[in-house]
């Protein structure tokens, strides 16, 4: 069973598509996957407030690289400031150490307190916007090869696999029994019988995608599936990856001298 | 005689496809079986959507029951007068048992449940399909879902019937019935079927899709 994006779900997915002849898309995936972890294990070590800020700017550096929108891209990444933005407002006033400020009410923000809320702003959105620039510019099938292929559990890449392949799927079987719901007048309101039907629309889909993939697993079995999806694509590294490999290396030596104080920002 | 149905010069295209309607014209009166042919994919389903407000026309008019339609709230009384039985039964039938999914239309009408349930028993009742009332819709046989789906439409009495492809996958002993029934109903239908044999028995005039536009057959 080969895995092609179905139609239809490129354009469905908001994700900013970089370019297809930029430098970084055509490195190989696996090395992609292996630096932005690399990355985020590194950065989420670092504590000096330079080392982390440097990694800031290598990942905005390497996103102009990449010739994704920076617009789209910045405004994805502010998206998830938004999950932490609760915890970094009250980071200072919830952590003891020396007092810096006092507000009216008496609550008392501290210097520590601070210091690790910038420390989780900035390893937040250096490691997300690496993850945009390396990771998220594949295709999603690309990168489940890409995780297989890097010895990632098969049940979970073809989980992954999976999903790319039959969310589309369900969407329009949705889309089409909303349809079909609205053909028979039905129209959402604030009552019982809007939340029964609802219900019995997400049921429906439920026990639909179950029986699905038990037809689709038999269909896969007469084919002589067992357990094991082939990879068609061979990854190989070129010379091209080398290079990057070691830029990426040099970048993660010096952020990591620079946590330690053995390098210096002139 | 005015037009239960009036569709004029309508056009659709999905993005970034060639258009599939360019130019459709169809007139329904009330109490003409009318069918609607062409070739998979010429636009027939596309058409039909269109009339019920579930899909715009890129450019062309809508008339149903004598006015123009334009918005979704236009087409909220057109549901209602018009019944769209679907080419996949599954589509249609999203609730657990037969009865629920007949009382479905009703309830939105507005009736109550004790209206709704009465509804339920007289149609399937006339229909002949009691048996079913219980059952779980998703275990039905395909000629069931078939026939259930008809009921649901029927539970809401509407003037015109819409059906898009309706013998799909029956057995001869359900068409035939399914004919038989559709034969004794004084509604307005409009039918798109592949089956010359099951159109030459229902209706009285053949409309041809192609190319985006409708001939006379």
């Amino acid at each position: 069973m080969t895995f092609a994006p179905a139609p239809g779900l490129a354009t469905a997915a908001a994700t900013p598509v970089a370019p297809p002849d930029a430098l970084l898309t055509r490195l190989d995936p696996r090395l992609r996957v292996g630096a932005a972890l690399a990355f985020a294990l590194l950065v989420a070590a670092l504590s000096s407030l330079a080392a982390l800020g440097a990694a800031l700017a290598s990942a905005l550096a390497l996103m102009a690289l990449s010739g994704l929108a920076p617009r789209a891209t910045l405004r994805r990444m502010a998206a998830m400031d938004g999950f932490i933005l609760i915890m970094l407002i009250l980071l200072p006033f919830t952590t003891p150490g020396a007092p810096i400020a006092t507000l009216p009410g008496g609550l008392t923000a501290s210097q520590q307190g601070l210091h690790l809320a910038i420390d989780i702003a900035l390893t937040a959105n250096a490691v997300i916007l690496m993850l945009m620039v390396l990771v998220g510019t594949m295709d999603p099938v690309t990168l489940g090869h890409a995780l297989g292929r890097l010895r990632v559990p098969a049940a979970l890449v073809h989980l992954m696999l999976f999903t790319v392949r039959y969310i589309e799927v369900l969407r329009a079987e949705q889309a089409r029994m909303r349809q079909a719901m609205k053909a028979r007048g039905f129209r959402p309101r604030t009552d019982l019988h809007t939340l029964r039907s609802l219900g019995y629309l997400v049921g429906m889909l439920l026990v639909r995608a179950f029986e699905r993939s038990e037809r689709i697993l038999q269909a896969m079995k007469c084919r002589g599936f067992t357990g094991h999806l082939p990879l068609l694509d061979d990854m190989r590294l070129r010379r091209a990856d080398l290079c990057f490999a070691l830029a990426f290396a040099a970048l993660l030596t010096a952020l990591a001298g620079l946590e330690l104080g053995l390098v210096r920002i002139a | 005689m005015s037009a239960l149905l009036d569709l004029h010069d309508i056009h659709f295209a999905w993005p970034g496809h060639a258009p599939v309607l360019a130019g459709a014209s169809l007139r329904i009166a009330a109490g003409e079986r009318v069918a609607l042919v062409g070739a998979n994919g010429c636009g027939k389903s596309t058409l039909l959507r269109i009339a019920l407000g579930l899909l715009r026309p890129a450019a062309g008019q809508v008339t149903a029951f004598g006015r123009p339609r334009r918005t979704e709230a236009d087409f909220h009384e057109v549901r209602r007068r018009a019944g769209l039985v679907f080419q996949d039964p599954d589509d249609q039938l999203f609730c657990p048992t037969v009865r629920e999914d007949v009382a479905f239309g009703p309830l939105n009408m507005g009736k109550t449940r004790a209206e709704a349930v009465a509804i339920v028993d007289a149609v399937l009742d006339r229909l002949g399909l009691m048996h079913l009332r219980d059952r779980i819709t998703h275990h039905l046989s395909g000629g069931e879902k078939r026939l259930v789906t008809l009921a649901a439409v029927l539970a809401m009495d509407p003037e015109v019937l819409i059906l898009d492809e309706p013998t799909n996958a029956l057995d001869p002993d359900n068409e035939a019935r399914l004919l038989a029934i559709l034969q004794s109903l004084p509604q307005a239908i409009v039918l798109v079927c592949h089956d010359a044999g099951f159109r030459a028995r229902l209706v009285g005039r053949e409309c041809h899709l192609s190319g985006g536009r409708i001939s006379p057959g």
